[in-house]
C-alpha cells in the first residue's frame, strides 16, 4: 500500500493533486482502519496522486464543536488550518462526513477555504470517467444492497445520489429503507452521541434503524460514515444477523471488485 | 338607524386596530429581546424562500394529505379576506355589497368562486377537527401537546367553521331578500351553495330576514377581527410569521454550524495569530441561558411555529422514546418570551424574574439527545431551525458551566491531549498504513 505524506511529497519538491483527510476514526478505530486501507487501494488503483498528512492530521473539530464546546472546536480548527495552508492545500477528499461538513462548511470562515469533497462523490466520479474499472466477478449480481443515507452527507450537504450511483455501478439490487434520503432516520452517533451513553429512552437510535434495514431483506447494508458504521455494526450484532448480514463502507465494495 | 350602524362600525374597527396594534407591539418587543443579527444578504433567495414555501406551501407537500386539506383553507383565507374588503366599505360608507353595481357579472362569478371556497374550508376543517380527536393522530397527542395546545388548535378549526357558516347563511338569507327588495338588496344571481338555504329562510318574514343577514354580516365581520386578535396569542399566527420566516431562515448548508466571532478573536489571540482583543464593554454569555441569549430571527422563529409537529414526529431521539421534542424546543422559547413580554408589561422583573429558559422550561437532559441530524430542520413547512437553539443552549452548558455530560469532558481531554475524540497516542495516528 502506496500512502505517501504530504512532507514526503514537499521533500520531492511534489505536491498532491487532492490531500486525503483520513479523520479520527479512519485512523483510530479498527473497523474505519479497513475503510481508509479499501480508499487507498482505489487511489492506488486509479493512479489518483494523493497524499496524506500522517502523524501531522488532528480532529477537525467537530465532536467538539457539537457538544457545545467552540472554543476547543476553533483551537483544532485554526491549527488544522496552519497547517493545510502552510502546506498550500487546493483540494480534499475525506472518508467521514463530518469531517467534510466541518472542512468543508466551517473552516471556510476561520480562513480555510479548500475544495472538499466526500469520498461517495469521489468513487462515483472515478467511476464516471472510467478510472475504476470494476473486474466481472459480479458478487453482487442480483443481491439486494440497501444504502443509509449519513445525516452529514445528506440533510446536511444534500448528496444523496453520489453513494446510490456508487452502488448501482456493483449490478446489485439497490432495495430502499422507507425512511430515505431527505427522511433518512439519523444512525444516532451525530452531534456527538458516538462519545457518550444515550439518554433515558425506550430504545437505542440504532437499533430502531438496524431494524429498518434488516427489514429491507438486504445481504449488504452500505454506509459512508465509520460513525455509521459503528452503529448499524452494533445493530445488526444485537439483532444476531451479523452472520447473514454485512455492513460495508462504500469504498470497501469498490475495493473488493478492483484487481 | 343607518348611520348608527356605520358608527358602530367604524367603531368596532377602530378598537379592532387599536388591540391588534397593543399586541404586535408587543410581539415585537418580544422579538427585540434577542440578539442583533444582520440578516440582509442573498435578498433574491431569500424572496424565493418566500414565495415557493411560505407562499407555494411547497414543504407542506412532503405529507400529501395533510398539504392538500391545508391548501383548501390557505387559499380560502386568502381569497375570502378580499370579500372582508367590501365588508369594510359597506360597513364604513353604509352601502350594501358595494362592488356588485361596477363587477356585473362578475361580482356574480367572484360570490360563487368564494362560496366554494368556503365549502372547501368546511370541509377541510372538519376533516383536521377529526383527525385531531377522533383519529387522534399521535403528534396532535404527545406529551408537550397539553390541554391549552389541544384547546387552541381546535377553537380556530371551530371558529373557521362558524365564520365559514356564517358566510354561506348570510349570502342565503340575502337571496331571499334579493326578491322582496330588489332596490336595496342587488342580485347576485344565484349562488351555488347558498342557493339551497333558501328554502330554509323563504317562510321568514322580512323584517326577520332582514335581522338574520344583518346578524351574519356582524357576524362574521367580528368574528374576523376577533379572531385576528386571537391569533396573536395562539400558534396560529403562523398565518403572518411564516413569510417572516421563510425569509430569514439560514441559507448556508444545514450542517453548517454559525461561528462564534467572539471566540475566533480569543483564540486567534492565543495562537499568537492576532493581538488580543479589547475587553468587550458588556461581556454577553457564551451560548444562550435565556432568550435574549438567542438572536432575534431564533424568537422569530419561535412564533412562526403552529405546533404541526413535523419535526417531532421526524426526530430519531424522540421517536427511540427521549425527553427531547424539538417542537417543544419552540413552543418553549415562545412561552418563555411571552412570559417575560407580561412581566415587562406589567413593569415586572420581565427577563430577572429568577427564571431562565435553560432549567426553567428547557431540561438538559432534552438538548443532551440531539444527534444533530437536521430530521426537524427539513420536516419544517415554515423554514424553523430548533438545531440552532439546542446547540446554543449546549454552548451555555459546556462553555459557562463547563457541565457537559462526563463523557464529554472526557472527549474534550481527549481532543486537548491527543488531538482525537478517543484516547490514543497522536504517534500512533499513522499506524493504519502499517497493516495491511
Amino acid at each position: 500500500m502506496n500512502a505517501p505524506t504530504v512532507a514526503e511529497l514537499k521533500a520531492k519538491g511534489e505536491d498532491p493533486e487532492v490531500l486525503f483527510w483520513v479523520g479520527c476514526a479512519g485512523s483510530f478505530d479498527d473497523r474505519a482502519k479497513r475503510v481508509t486501507r479499501a480508499f487507498v487501494k482505489i487511489l492506488n488503483a486509479t493512479q489518483t496522486k494523493f497524499a496524506v498528512l500522517g502523524t501531522e492530521e488532528s480532529c477537525t473539530g467537530d465532536p467538539a464543536r457539537r457538544a457545545g464546546n467552540e472554543f476547543l472546536f476553533q483551537m483544532q480548527a485554526m491549527s488544522n488550518i496552519q497547517v493545510l495552508n502552510g502546506y498550500g492545500i487546493k483540494k480534499i477528499v475525506t472518508t467521514c462526513p463530518h469531517c467534510f461538513n466541518t472542512l468543508k462548511n466551517e473552516y471556510p470562515e476561520l480562513g480555510g477555504a479548500y475544495e472538499v469533497i466526500h469520498h461517495a462523490t469521489f468513487l462515483q466520479q472515478l467511476i464516471n470517467e472510467g478510472k475504476i474499472k470494476l473486474n466481472g466477478g459480479g458478487s453482487f449480481k442480483g443481491k439486494k444492497i440497501t444504502y443509509h443515507d449519513s445525516c452529514y452527507l445528506g440533510r446536511a450537504n444534500n448528496i444523496y445520489e453520489a453513494p446510490r450511483e456508487v452502488l448501482q455501478a456493483l449490478d446489485a439490487d439497490l432495495v430502499e429503507m422507507k425512511r430515505c434520503r431527505t427522511t433518512g432516520l439519523c444512525c444516532g452517533a451525530g452531534g456527538a452521541q458516538m462519545f457518550k451513553e444515550p439518554e433515558k429512552g425506550k430504545k437505542d437510535i440504532n437499533i430502531e434503524r438496524a431494524e429498518e434495514a434488516l427489514g429491507t431483506g438486504a445481504a449488504t447494508i452500505a454506509v459512508a460514515c465509520p460513525f455509521c458504521m459503528t452503529m448499524m455494526t452494533d445493530g445488526v450484532k444485537n439483532k444476531e444477523k451479523e452472520a447473514e448480514v454485512s455492513v460495508k463502507d462504500l469504498a470497501e465494495l469498490i475495493a473488493e471488485r478492483i484487481s | 338607524m343607518a348611520a348608527l350602524q356605520q358608527a358602530l362600525f367604524i367603531l368596532t374597527l377602530g378598537l379592532a386596530g387599536f388591540f391588534i396594534r397593543q399586541r404586535v407591539l408587543r410581539i415585537r418587543s418580544n422579538i427585540g429581546l434577542g440578539k442583533e443579527k444582520k440578516i440582509t444578504d442573498r435578498k433574491n433567495e431569500r424572496i424565493k424562500n418566500m414565495l415557493l414555501v411560505a407562499f407555494g406551501q411547497k414543504k407542506m407537500f412532503k405529507r400529501p394529505l395533510p398539504a392538500v386539506l391545508h391548501l383548501l383553507i390557505y387559499v380560502g383565507f386568502l381569497v375570502i379576506n378580499l370579500e372582508v374588503l367590501e365588508f369594510v366599505i359597506d360597513g364604513v360608507f353604509g352601502t350594501h355589497r358595494f362592488f356588485a353595481p361596477y363587477l356585473g357579472s362578475l361580482y356574480h362569478l367572484a360570490m360563487n368562486f368564494f362560496e366554494f371556497l368556503a365549502v372547501g374550508v368546511l370541509i377541510a376543517c372538519f376533516a383536521f377537527l377529526i383527525r385531531r380527536n377522533i383519529l387522534r393522530i399521535h403528534r396532535f397527542w404527545s406529551s408537550e401537546m397539553t390541554a391549552w395546545p389541544r384547546l387552541d388548535a381546535n377553537l380556530i378549526l371551530s371558529i373557521e367553521i362558524i365564520l365559514m357558516i356564517a358566510i354561506l347563511t348570510m349570502n342565503g338569507s340575502d337571496q331571499v331578500l334579493q326578491t322582496r327588495i330588489p332596490e336595496h338588496y342587488l342580485s347576485t344571481g344565484t349562488l351555488f351553495f347558498s342557493s339551497h338555504l333558501t328554502s330554509l329562510f323563504q317562510h321568514l318574514n322580512t323584517s326577520t330576514l332582514v335581522i338574520l343577514e344583518r346578524f351574519c354580516w356582524w357576524f362574521h365581520i367580528i368574528g374576523i377581527l376577533g379572531f385576528t386578535i386571537y391569533v396573536t396569542y395562539s400558534k396560529h399566527l403562523h398565518i403572518f410569521m411564516a413569510f417572516l420566516n421563510t425569509y430569514y431562515a439560514k441559507l448556508e448548508a444545514k450542517g453548517h454550524i454559525n461561528n462564534m466571532p467572539v471566540v475566533t478573536a480569543e483564540v486567534k489571540s492565543m495562537l499568537g495569530l492576532a493581538p488580543a482583543p479589547a475587553a468587550p464593554a458588556e461581556p454577553g454569555r457564551f451560548g444562550a441561558k435565556d432568550i435574549n441569549d438567542l438572536s432575534w430571527n431564533n424568537l422569530l422563529a419561535a412564533y412562526s411555529c403552529t405546533e404541526c409537529g413535523r419535526c417531532t414526529s421526524e426526530c430519531p431521539a424522540n421517536l427511540t422514546g427521549k425527553k427531547l421534542s424539538p417542537r417543544k424546543i419552540m413552543m418553549d422559547t415562545r412561552d418563555r418570551m411571552e412570559d417575560v413580554g407580561r412581566s415587562i408589561e406589567k413593569a415586572g422583573p420581565g427577563l430577572s424574574d429568577g427564571k431562565f429558559l435553560l432549567g426553567d422550561y428547557i431540561s438538559k437532559e432534552e438538548i443532551n439527545a440531539c444527534t444533530s441530524c437536521n430530521a426537524c430542520v427539513e420536516a419544517c413547512p415554515v423554514m424553523i431551525n430548533p438545531l440552532e437553539i439546542i446547540l446554543e443552549l449546549r454552548r451555555y452548558v459546556a462553555m459557562e458551566e463547563s457541565g457537559s455530560p462526563a463523557a464529554w469532558n472526557s472527549m474534550y481531554q481527549n481532543i486537548e491531549t491527543s488531538f482525537a475524540p478517543w484516547k490514543f497516542s497522536p504517534s500512533d495516528r499513522f499506524n493504519w498504513a502499517k497493516q495491511d
